[in-house]
C-alpha cells in the first residue's frame, strides 16, 4: 500500500477537522478526494505530508511515518494556490527544486516543457498568471518519479484544454505506478479520470468507491421528461398518473428499480408521445447527496 | 550539502534581484568613505599608524551597521515564506529545516562579507594612500574583517529566530528594529548608567564584565579595541572594560553565531505551516 490511514483524527481547538478517517491508496491508483470548503481535504493532505501533527490514529506513507525523510523523498505535493518567490524565473525555481531532490538541475527545461511552460521559462514568476503558476507547481511535482502525488485542487485556475492535458499527464504517471491523491470541489471534473472517489463531509469519510458504486449507493430517483403530441396533453396526463406538468413537458420521478416499468407505461401511449428524455441523477446530485447527509 | 547550496544559490539570486546586495554594499561603502574623511585629522598626536585609527573608527561603525544590515536581510527569511505561502511546499521536500536556514545563512553572510569587505577596503586604501606606514595596521583591519563577519552571522541567525517567532513580516520587522535598539544602543547606555550609579562597587567589578561579554556587539567592540593599540582613540565602554582579557571576548564572538543559529533552528522547528 502506498498510503494507509487508520482511524485518523485531528481536532483544531476542540472542533473535529477529521473524524476517524480510514482509507488506503494502492500503487498506480488515482483517487479523488471531494468535499466542501472546510470538509477536511487540505488538513488530511497536510497530515499525509507530515506538515501538521494529528491527534490519534495511524498514518503510513510508503510504510514510513508521514514527514520522515524516507516518506518525503517519495512524495510530491502541489499545494492549493501554489506560490513561489516572484523574483525568480520559472527555470531558476525548477533548478532549485531539482537540486533539493538531489536530481540533475539540467532537467529543468524538460520538466517545464512537459507542462507547456518552456516559452515563459526565463521570465520571473511574478509576471505569471495563476494558471502558469499552477503549471510550475505541477512541474515540480513531477520531479524524481514520486511514488505518491498529493495534489490539492490541482486544476483550479486551468482552462478546460489545460485541464485535459493535466489529466492526460496524470494517466501517464499512474500507468508508471505512481499513486495520485487529488482533491476537488466538483465531481463533474474528476468523474472519468479517477479510479476511486472519496467524499469527505465535516471531517467524516461519508462515501468511497467508483462512480458507479456511488451512483448505486445513492439510489437517487430518475426523472423522465415526456413531451405529449399537441392536442393530446390531457389524455397523456390522465394516463400517466403522478406526472407533474412543467410547461408543455410532463415530469415523472421514479426510483431506479421502477425505471423500466415507467418507460413501458410511457411507450404504451404510442404516437401520443412526441419526445421522451430520461435524466439520470447528475454527478452534482450524487455529490450533494453524500456530502450533505451528515449534519444537514 | 548540495541541498544547502541549492537554497543558498536561490537566496543569493533573490537578494540580488531585491537590491539587497547593492543596498548593503552601498551603505558600508558610504559610511567607510565618510569615516575615512572625518578620521583623517587627529592621527599625528596619537602616535599610531593611520590605519589603526581608522580601524578603531570602523569598529564603532560596524557595531551599529553590521547588525542592522544583518537584521534587515534576515527578518523576512521565515515570515516571508509563511506570508507568500511558499513554506508548506518547501517543507515537503527532502530537506531539513536546519539545512534551509544554513542555506539562507550562507547566501546572506556572503553578501554581508562582500559589503563589509568593500567598505573596509575603501577605508584601508584611503588610509594607505595618505600615509604608506598605515600598512602596519593591516592585521588589525583583517581582525576587524573576520570578527565583523562573525558578528553579522550572529545577527543574521537572531533575525531568523525573530522571523520564525513572529511568523509575519511586519511583526518580524518591528521585533528586529526593537532588538537592534535594545542590544546596540540601550544596552550600553543602561550599563553605563548602572556603572555610574554603582560608583566602583561590586556591580562594576563582578557583573559589568560579564554583561559586556554577554552582548555580541559589546564583545565584538571589546575584542577589536583591546586587540588593537588604538584603545585610546575609542571612548566609552571600550576604555571602561580594558581589563577584560582578549580570549574572553574572542570566545564570546565565536560562541554567539553557534548559539544564535541553534536558537533560530529551534524556533523554525516550532513553525507549523
Amino acid at each position: 500500500m502506498t498510503l494507509t490511514l487508520k482511524q485518523l483524527t485531528k481536532t483544531f481547538q476542540g472542533a473535529a477537522a477529521l473524524n476517524a478517517v480510514t482509507l488506503t491508496v494502492g500503487a498506480g491508483e488515482r483517487v479523488a478526494l471531494l468535499g466542501h470548503n472546510g470538509a477536511g481535504k487540505s488538513t488530511m493532505m497536510k497530515i499525509i505530508l507530515g506538515l501538521i501533527p494529528f491527534d490519534s490514529g495511524e498514518v503510513a506513507v510508503m510504510g514510513a511515518a508521514p514527514g520522515s525523510a524516507e516518506a518525503r523523498a517519495q512524495v510530491a505535493y502541489l499545494p492549493e494556490n501554489v506560490a513561489f518567490h516572484p523574483a525568480l524565473t520559472g527555470l531558476e525555481q525548477m533548478r532549485t527544486y531539482l537540486r533539493l531532490r538531489g536530481e540533475d538541475p539540467t532537467g529543468a527545461m524538460a520538466l517545464l516543457e512537459r507542462v507547456g511552460l518552456h516559452g515563459a521559462a526565463r521570465r520571473r514568476i511574478g509576471t505569471y498568471s495563476k494558471g502558469m503558476r499552477q503549471r510550475v507547481g505541477l512541474a515540480q511535482a513531477l520531479i524524481g518519479r514520486p511514488k505518491l502525488l498529493v495534489l490539492d485542487e490541482p486544476t483550479s485556475g486551468l482552462d478546460p484544454v489545460s485541464r485535459r492535458d493535466f489529466y492526460a499527464l496524470l494517466d501517464g504517471l499512474a500507468a508508471d505506478g505512481a499513486s495520485i491523491l487529488l482533491s476537488s470541489h466538483a465531481l463533474t471534473e474528476v468523474e472519468a479520470r479517477t479510479d476511486r472517489i472519496l467524499i469527505l463531509s465535516k471531517g467524516h469519510l461519508v462515501a468511497q468507491g467508483t462512480l458507479a458504486d456511488l451512483r448505486r449507493k445513492a439510489a437517487l430517483p430518475v426523472a423522465l421528461h415526456v413531451l405529449p403530441r399537441p392536442g393530446t396533453e390531457a389524455q397523456v396526463a390522465a394516463a400517466l398518473t403522478g406526472a407533474r406538468p412543467e410547461g408543455p413537458v410532463l415530469t415523472m420521478i421514479c426510483t431506479q428499480a421502477e425505471k423500466l416499468a415507467t418507460l413501458a407505461r410511457i411507450t404504451a401511449l404510442g404516437d401520443q408521445i412526441c419526445d421522451l428524455d430520461v435524466l439520470p441523477p447528475s454527478l452534482e446530485d450524487i455529490y450533494s447527496h453524500f456530502s450533505q447527509r451528515d449534519g444537514q | 550539502m548540495n541541498r544547502i547550496l541549492a537554497t543558498a544559490g536561490s537566496e543569493a539570486r533573490i537578494a540580488l534581484r531585491n537590491r539587497w546586495v547593492a543596498i548593503s554594499v552601498a551603505m558600508m561603502a558610504l559610511f567607510a568613505v565618510v569615516l575615512s574623511a572625518a578620521g583623517s585629522a587627529p592621527t599625528g598626536t596619537l602616535g599610531v599608524d593611520r590605519l589603526s585609527v581608522t580601524v578603531a573608527s570602523l569598529t564603532s561603525l560596524a557595531v551599529y551597521l553590521v547588525p542592522l544590515i544583518a537584521l534587515l536581510m534576515s527578518f523576512d527569511a521565515v515570515a516571508g515564506e509563511v506570508e507568500r505561502g511558499t513554506l508548506p511546499l518547501l517543507l515537503t521536500y527532502p530537506v531539513s529545516r536546519a539545512e534551509i536556514l544554513l542555506g539562507k545563512l550562507i547566501a546572506h553572510l556572503a553578501i554581508l562579507t562582500l559589503a563589509v569587505g568593500v567598505g573596509y577596503g575603501i577605508a584601508a586604501i584611503a588610509a594607505i594612500a595618505i600615509d604608506p606606514s598605515a600598512i602596519e595596521g593591516l592585521p588589525a583591519l583583517w581582525r576587524l574583517m573576520w570578527s565583523s563577519v562573525l558578528l553579522g552571522a550572529t545577527f543574521l541567525a537572531i533575525g531568523y529566530a525573530i522571523s520564525a517567532i513572529a511568523r509575519r513580516p511586519s511583526g518580524a520587522a518591528g521585533l528586529a528594529i526593537g532588538l537592534w535598539l535594545v542590544a546596540i544602543v540601550l544596552y550600553d547606555l543602561g550599563l553605563l548608567a548602572a556603572v555610574v550609579a554603582d560608583n566602583g562597587g561590586s556591580f562594576t567589578t563582578r557583573v559589568f564584565p560579564f554583561a559586556l561579554l554577554a552582548n555580541p556587539a559589546d564583545a565584538f567592540r571589546l575584542f577589536n579595541l583591546a586587540a588593537s593599540q588604538a584603545t585610546a582613540a575609542a571612548a566609552g565602554v571600550g576604555g571602561a572594560a580594558a581589563t577584560i582579557p582578549v580570549w574572553q571576548s574572542l570566545a564570546s564572538i565565536l560562541l554567539w553565531p553557534v548559539l544564535a543559529l541553534g536558537l533560530a533552528i529551534a524556533a523554525f522547528r516550532k513553525v507549523t505551516p
